[in-house]
Parts: C-alpha cells; structure tokens; sequence
C-alpha cells in the first residue's frame, strides 16, 4: 500500500493553500528532502520537501490547483522495496486534471486535518461582517477585498501620488512581505522606494524618524508589533515627543505599522495586543482598524498625515474579504468612531479583531431578544468619546471587548470616560470583556480560555441588561 | 592570481583567511592634514569658540541663580569640536544632530545666542518656545535637528538625515555627534550597519571626553579607541585631537571629500576634555582636580589657538575687545533671557499634534 502525501500546514494560520506548481511526476522516485511540489500559502510560496524515500504513484491534484484544503491526499507515493505495480491506487482518486480536482477540493472532502481548537481560531473565524458605512456614498461599486490586499492597495496608491513616501521592514521587498502584505510593491517602486532592513528594529525605527524629521514619508513595517519593542524609545521619545518639544518646528510624519495582538498558537512573546501602551502617548496617533475598507481608507489617512501614526493590524484578519468602496481615492478620517450595527438594548465598544467578536455576540443576541448596538472604535487616539457616549445616551449599557489584556487598557479607558462623562445615562455598571490577565499561552485549550470569546461578550450584555 | 583591485570586493574563498593586512586594500581616507586658515578664519575660529565659553560660563551662573531648571550639561572645553567641524559644512545643505550637550553646535552654527538662552530659561522667545529646555533645541531653518536626550537615539536619527539626503539627492552630508558613552549603545552599530550597507552620506562624530557622567572611558569601553568602533562595519575611523581646531578642521575637510564622493560613512573620534561636571548636579568625585587643571593648562582649545593668532600677527589688545564684544553679547542673551516672558499658559495645549482630528 502506497504512503499518502497530504497538504501540509507551512504556516500557523494557513487552511488552504494553492498546489502552485509539481517538481516531480509520477514514477520519479524521491528521497528525503528532495523538493516535490511549490506551495503558496496565504503568506508566501514555499518548497514543499518529501520526507519518505519511494516513488511517486499517483499525483492526485493537478498543479494549479487553488483552495486544497490543508489534509487533503496530493499524491501517492510507494514506499520503498514495494512493487508500484502491485499497489492499487485508490479507486476514488480522480484523474489529475485541474478543474476537476479543484472541485473536489474545494469541496473538502478531505478529511480535516486533526487540530485542535484554539481561541484564535474562534477569533479568526468571526464571520458577521460589519454594516455598510455612512461615510460612503450610496450606490458605490463595492469590490471584496482582502485586509491584506487593502493595506498593500493603500500604500500603492500613495506611494504613487507622493514621492517622499517610501516603505522600510524586514522582508517587506523581495521576500514580498513576510505576511504578503507588501505583494509587488518592490516591482512597481523599486529598491529606492521599498526597502529591506537588517533585523534591527531599534536602529530602523530610528532611521526613519529621522527621515521624517528631514523632510520625508517613511512607512516602517514591524513584521509583528512584538518586535517593535526593540523599538518603542524611538516611536515615543523620538517620533511621538519632537513636535511638542520644538515648540511646533520639527515634525514627525511617519507610519509604524504592522500586525498587533494574538497571533495562532505562537506563545507569549509572539502574541501581545499593544493598543493601550500607545494610545497613552500624547503626540501619537493610533489607529486600529478591523475590516478591508478601513484598513485600506485609515492607512491612506495615516500617510497622508503630518503626524506620528502607530497602525496596528491583526494578522488573524489579514485573509479576510470585507467590500471595499470602489473610489479612486478612499481615504477616511482619523479620530472617529464607526457604529458597524445599530441597536437601542447594550452598545458593545470594540476595535480591530474584538469587532468580530462583538458582531458575532450582536447576533446572538439578537436571537434572544437583546439589540445591540456596535461601535468599532477604528481610532484609538484621539479617541471618539462622543459617539461612545451618543450611543450609551441610548442604550444606557456597555459593555467593552478588547482582545487584550484588563489592566491599564483600552477598556479600563472607556469604562472612566462612560463614569466621568456618561454617569447620569448609566443604568449599569460598564463591564469589559477581555483576555484573561495571563501572559498568552501555547496550549490550544490554554489559549482557547485565554482570549475573549462572543460566549463572553453575551455573558456580560446579558448582566447589564439584566437578563441572565 | 591577480586579485581585482576593488576595494569592497568579497575575497575568493580560497584566499588565506588570515593574512596579514587582508582587508587592508580596502579603501580609507588619505590621512587628514591640519586646516591652513587665513587670518580672517582663524579670528572666527576664535570668535565661535570664545562665544561658546562665554555662553556657557553665563549659563552656569544662571542655573545656580536658578533661571535655569533640570539638567544643563555645558560643552566648556569641547569648543574645537563643533567650530572646526560646522565650519567646513555647506550652511542650507549638510545637516547637524546631537544628544543634549548641544548649545555648543547651535552658536556653532551661527544660531541667535539669545534664542538659545531664552530656552535655557523657559521663555516664549525660546527656540522650542521654552517647551524644550536645554536638551532639546531645534533649528530647522539651520538644518539643526536637536538637541536629543536619550543617549545614542541621536545616531539612528542622523543616520535616518543621511537617507533622506540620498533619498532626495540633494547632495548634503549629515553630521550625527555623539559622545563616548553613546558610543556603547546597541542602537549605534545598527545604524552603523545600515549607513555602510546603503552607503550613506553620514559622518559620525565621536566627541570623547574621556567619561560617560562619571565612568571614564577605561572603565565602560573593552575597546577604548574608538575611532576602530567602525571597523567591523567596513566603516574606516580616524582619531584627532579634538582639543586643536584646526586638526579638527582638517579632518573634517578629508571626510566630507570622503563622504560627498559617495564612499559611505565614516566616522571621527575627537579626543577632548570637558572641564566642567557632566551636568551641573555632577559631584566630581570620579577625577582629580589636577586631571583637569593639567588639561586646563596644556591643551585648551582656546589659548590653543591664541598662541596661532598671535604668531600670525594679531594683537593682544584686538583680542580682549573681540572678549569684550563677546561679553556683551553674551550679557544681552542673558537679560533677555531673563527678562523675557514665559510662555502663555494656553501653550501647555498646542504643539501635541500637528492635524486636528
């Protein structure tokens, strides 16, 4: 009996991927390590290596091939010593011809590979989508889009109208992004234009600060804003201080961005929501933003801005398709607040990836009764405490959901602006759902119970609104 | 077989790794020559330098008078340094960034002696409008970027002046300073790193004064001179007496023709002394008083180049009216300063961002 070759994982949060192109056809023999196939996940192109020694049998998936589950039997190899006449290939194997095995595929039939369930796998897998935004006009042409692809959309869109502005990380030129996210950006701009660093996060954050203050547009990237605590002396005393300390001479345009907050099963030091340790910086905007079409509109206002912008993105939603208004510049403003599905019961406040959260929640609650109202807060500084406060006015609860940490956060900010400003509306106290006070753990399980999850945020809107 | 005679070529790998002086055909600077000043030049040497002293000597007054809050750290001793190096610059072109120790470079570079104590005092006059206080002066006008506090930012900073003048090719040459406890900051060789790789058109200054607040250099540094601190960088060094304008001067000169060529950075360690504590709350008790009277006495920058003028003919007496002229510039910097007002409390507000949101 032959050894199935199945569709590998090569990436954390990779589900399926594209069987770009076979190095090997049937009746090559094969032994560890030799590359058999190219395979593009939703982060790069990577050699797929074989690690048993035979002969291929069968080849099952057609290069070419988009969406094959991850799991799912590629091929067939013999093991070593058989006879390959004697093994009978399976006899639902399908021919290798593309479009049919891409139906087959996509179908996945395949078993699923055996993974266990983590929490981010249930933030990722939110799937309510945010309503239409009142800032478009009516009647807009909406094209799906990545968040990925709005990012990379905006910053070739600026890239193209301003010179000054240039693009500056790890891996973000030839490798194309060490998340894809800066795909043919080094094709259309060039060497001078996007620019690969030494990993050297201090020196490169420095360098571009620098860079603004004489006059340019840098945008750095932070393969992960874990990393940029290397260098966060230079985003808070260099960028985010001058201005102020010149007396108003010196400015600091500059983008630091990249993705922010818990990645899929990578640990502690890999999986940290940084929102509240610079929302607390006078001097620097932060904008945090969940879905394609502000991703892609907030990250062109942050370009375009004379100030020091933190931009945290969410890996987890990189691969996932929101409408994006078809306009020829879609640019949003920074500092306001989007309320993503009106309701007169609770308002949930939330931003980035806890927006999904507090959607999927929404839901849920709608089913037993309870109307939500949804606020994502897109921009975390300046904050937009008057639409949190218009919405409570009506609501008179609220619940925040921040996929984060508790303490000192962008939660416990909301809560004090709700009694400070908002106490005569209160007819509850403001509760926040968060991740657990923990440093994030490796343990599916562990995780699972470690991030926030809709079955929370209902919990709590619930006991506000006095029905559970 | 004849090797290419590219200096940054990479070696065959057959080559034998450790011969002597294998890297060596690697290209450096010709060795700097001392600056040959007319007269006119010397006398503004003279003037700049005897301007910062003045300066600095009435700042110090002035913070024990208490005009003058936080930290100060004065530049008396160093004066060679920023004269003889920001006189070879092209005004409008080559920019300029340093750490805190920074009213030296801004009289150096020609900035109103006025504005620059009325910050010291926290005035509106002030060039950072009394926001920024000793540490953190600006001048874009000069091309003057700061007046940094955090120790070693200064270099990725400058380093990041340099990209922008390829980015734009607009032919200018940055100038990063920093000092011999800078010199040990991660963030340093990593700028380092990135203006060889890039080719940047960079400077780095090394003002040396022996200690880093109260460590001496003996004591922080495995390797103490620094002017090798490049090496593995590729970037070639060279160490002058930054007690001696014109030396200093001369090995601008070499550097800048190094540098404007589009070879890369290069770096300059200066060797000086300040005579004065690290900031004014220093309780010098990590050097003899002799250490400093001995360098007082035998290497002053200033009666350095008295002795220079005086051969080349120049009187006593021109001298102590050019003194006197300084004083008195010196004086009226310091009742404006003093007299002028703080800045409107509505000022606490603006500054933050630049855009309103």
């Amino acid at each position: 009996m032959g050894l199935e070759i199945k569709m590998p994982a090569l990436s954390p949060t990779m589900e399926e991927g594209t069987l770009a192109k076979w190095l090997v056809k049937e009746g090559d023999t094969v032994k560890s390590g030799d590359i058999m196939a190219e395979i593009e996940t939703d982060k790069a192109t990577m050699e797929f290596e074989a690690v048993d020694e035979g002969t291929i049998e069968k080849i099952l998936i057609a290069e070419g091939t988009d969406n094959v589950k991850v799991g799912t039997v590629i091929a067939m190899l013999s093991g070593e010593g058989e006879e390959t006449p004697a093994a009978a290939p399976p006899a639902e194997a399908p021919k290798a011809e593309a479009p049919a095995v891409a139906q087959k595929a996509d179908e996945s039939e395949a078993p699923a590979p055996k993974k266990a369930e983590s929490g981010t796998s249930n933030l990722a897998g939110a799937k309510s989508a945010p309503a239409a935004d009142p800032a478009i006009p009516e009647g807009t042409q909406m094209v799906r889009t990545t968040v990925r692809e709005a990012l990379r959309d905006a910053m070739a869109e600026e890239m193209r109208k301003d010179d000054r502005v240039f693009l500056m990380g790890e891996e973000v030129a030839e490798y194309q992004g060490a998340y894809k996210v800066t795909q043919g950006l080094l094709e259309e701009f060039g060497a001078r234009r996007v620019i690969d660093t030494p990993i050297t996060e201090h020196g490169f954050a420095g360098i571009g600060a620098g860079a603004a203050m004489g006059g340019l547009k840098p945008i750095v990237e932070f393969m992960t804003f874990n990393f940029a605590m290397q260098a966060i002396d230079q985003i808070i005393n260099s960028a985010a201080k001058t201005n102020y300390m010149s007396g108003g001479q010196m400015r600091c345009p500059i983008v630091f961005r990249g993705p922010n907050g818990a990645a899929s099963r990578v640990g502690a030091q890999h999986s940290q929501n940084y929102a509240p340790w610079y929302a607390h910086v006078p001097g620097l905007v932060v904008i945090a933003p969940y879905d394609a079409s502000d991703a892609k509109g907030l990250l062109k206002a942050a370009i375009r801005s004379e100030d020091p912008v933190v931009f945290l993105e969410n890996e987890l939603v990189y691969g996932r398709s929101f409408d994006v208004p078809q306009l020829d510049d879609h640019v949003l403003p920074i500092g306001k607040a989007r309320i993503v599905r009106p309701g007169k019961d609770v308002t949930l406040v939330s931003y980035s990836i806890g927006v999904g959260v507090a959607l999927e929640a929404a839901e849920a609650l709608a089913g037993e009764g309870i109307d939500a109202e949804v606020i994502d807060l897109r921009t975390l500084r300046p904050l937009d405490t008057a639409t949190v406060l218009e919405s409570l006015k009506k609501t008179n609860r609220l619940v925040v959901v921040e996929e984060g940490w508790p303490v000192c956060s962008i939660s416990s900010e909301i809560i004090a602006v709700c009694m400070e400003q908002g106490f005569d509306d209160l007819d509850a106290p403001v509760l926040r759902v968060t991740n657990e006070d923990v440093p994030l753990p490796y343990a599916a399980n562990l995780e699972k119970a470690a991030l926030v999850d809709a079955a929370r945020v209902i919990a709590a809107a619930k006991k506000v609104t006095y029905r559970s | 077989m004849a090797k290419p005679a590219s200096s940054r070529t990479r070696k065959p790998a057959t080559a034998p790794a450790t011969l002597p002086g294998a890297d060596h055909n690697r290209e450096r600077p010709g060795e700097p020559e001392s600056y040959k000043a007319s007269k006119e030049e010397l006398l503004e040497f003279y003037r700049q330098m005897l301007l910062i002293r003045r300066f600095e000597e009435r700042a110090g007054q002035l913070y024990g008078l208490g005009f003058i809050g936080g930290f100060c750290h004065l530049y008396i001793g160093q004066e060679a340094v920023a004269v003889g190096i920001q006189s070879a610059l092209t005004p409008g072109k080559d920019s300029v960034i340093t750490g805190y120790r920074d009213h030296g470079h801004m009289l150096a570079y020609g900035i109103d002696p006025k504005l620059i104590m009325a910050e010291l005092t926290g005035r509106e006059a002030g060039i950072s409008r009394g926001k920024g206080g000793s540490m953190h002066m600006f001048s874009v006008e000069h091309k003057f970027y700061g007046g940094h506090g955090i120790v070693g930012a200064q270099v990725s900073l400058g380093t990041g002046l340099a990209f922008g003048h390829k980015y734009k090719e607009d032919g200018g040459v940055c100038i990063a300073y920093f000092g011999d406890g800078a010199a040990n900051q991660g963030q340093v060789y990593e700028s380092f790193n990135m203006a060889e790789l890039w080719k940047l058109p960079i400077i780095y200054v090394i003002e040396n004064n022996g200690y880093a607040m109260g460590t001496s250099v003996q004591r922080s540094s495995s390797e103490g001179e620094l002017y090798r601190r490049g090496e593995s960088f590729r970037i070639p060094g060279i160490q002058v007496d930054g007690m001696d304008v014109l030396a200093v001067r001369g090995a601008t000169e070499t550097a800048l023709e190094y540098v404007r060529a589009g070879k890369g950075p290069i770096l300059l360690e200066m060797k000086t002394y300040r005579y004065r504590g690290h900031s004014m709350s220093d309780p010098a008790k990590y050097r003899s008083r002799d250490e400093v009277q001995h360098v007082r006495d035998t290497s002053d920058p200033i009666d350095g180049l008295k002795k220079v003028l005086m051969e080349a003919g120049v009187k006593e007496e021109d001298l102590k009216s050019l003194d006197a002229q300084i004083r008195k510039t010196v004086s009226e910097a310091a009742d404006f300063a003093e007299s002028s007002p703080e800045p409107d409390a509505s000022e606490l507000y603006t500054d933050v961002l630049v855009e309103q949101y």
